[in-house]
């Protein structure tokens, strides 16, 4: 299992080879990458992104561990970056490694939808100009209660 | 005497990004109703609780949660990972 809280960029390519190499057990790897995304006017300058240091590293290994234990992953990785990013940089990645591919689907899609809304970090973004903290969206809390 | 810390906008409202407080309070909710009876800026902050999450040593939980010798609350607004 890794767990990464970083602020410097990754080698999504690189990290998925890694990850998919040596699981003789494993028939299935997903990976998800989350990319800062511009808006419709192509305004977004900067998106930063706090985190709450004491907490964020523990969160999410706690997480991953529920999801290991559940769907029975052979391995789990979860890199989330924090500071400011530009339209385009990669936020976040996830990877699962499961015997068949429904696991590690569901397994991926679990752990995305904690990090959005149980993971302590805030987005804010710079638009022409003007900065604002992006807002929880109901449907991101909704679709957790899925995986009760 | 337990350590506050504030993250993202209520940070920005209430100007700083921690400090420390003696308080009797035995719940999350009394600690709450204690610092908005400070300064205007806490009263404007802590407005909305449903627009806000806390957490008690790195653990989420609710307002009413016992402080119950926590070290480490903090606040902050429901959170935009991902």
């Amino acid at each position: 299992m890794q767990i990464s809280v970083q602020s410097d960029p990754f080698d999504f390519g690189h990290i998925a080879d890694e990850f998919a190499k040596g699981h003789t057990h494993m028939g299935a790897v997903v990976t998800f990458t989350g990319i800062v995304r511009d808006d419709d006017l192509g305004g977004l300058d900067v998106m930063e992104i706090e985190h709450y240091p004491g907490m964020t590293q523990a969160a999410i290994t706690k997480f991953a561990e529920y999801a290991r234990d559940r769907w029975d992953l052979g391995d789990v990785l979860v890199i989330h970056r924090y500071g400011a990013l530009k339209p385009g940089d990669m936020i976040m990645m996830v990877a699962t490694a499961a015997r068949h591919r429904v696991n590690a689907f569901e397994a991926a899609e679990y752990l995305m939808d904690y990090l959005k809304s149980r993971a302590p970090f805030w987005k804010k973004e710079f638009v022409n100009g003007t900065a604002r903290w992006v807002e929880a969206k109901p449907e991101d809390e909704d679709a957790l209660s899925r995986w009760d | 005497m337990v350590n506050i810390l504030y993250f993202a906008w209520v940070r920005e409202r209430i100007g700083i990004p921690k400090e420390s407080v003696e308080t009797n309070a035995t719940t999350v909710r009394e600690l709450v109703f204690e610092l908005r009876q400070r300064e205007e800026r806490y009263e404007i902050a802590f407005s909305d609780l449903d627009s806000l999450r806390v957490a008690l040593d790195q653990d989420l939980v609710d307002f009413d949660a016992p402080l119950a010798g926590a070290k480490e609350v903090a606040f902050f607004p429901p959170m935009t990972g991902g």
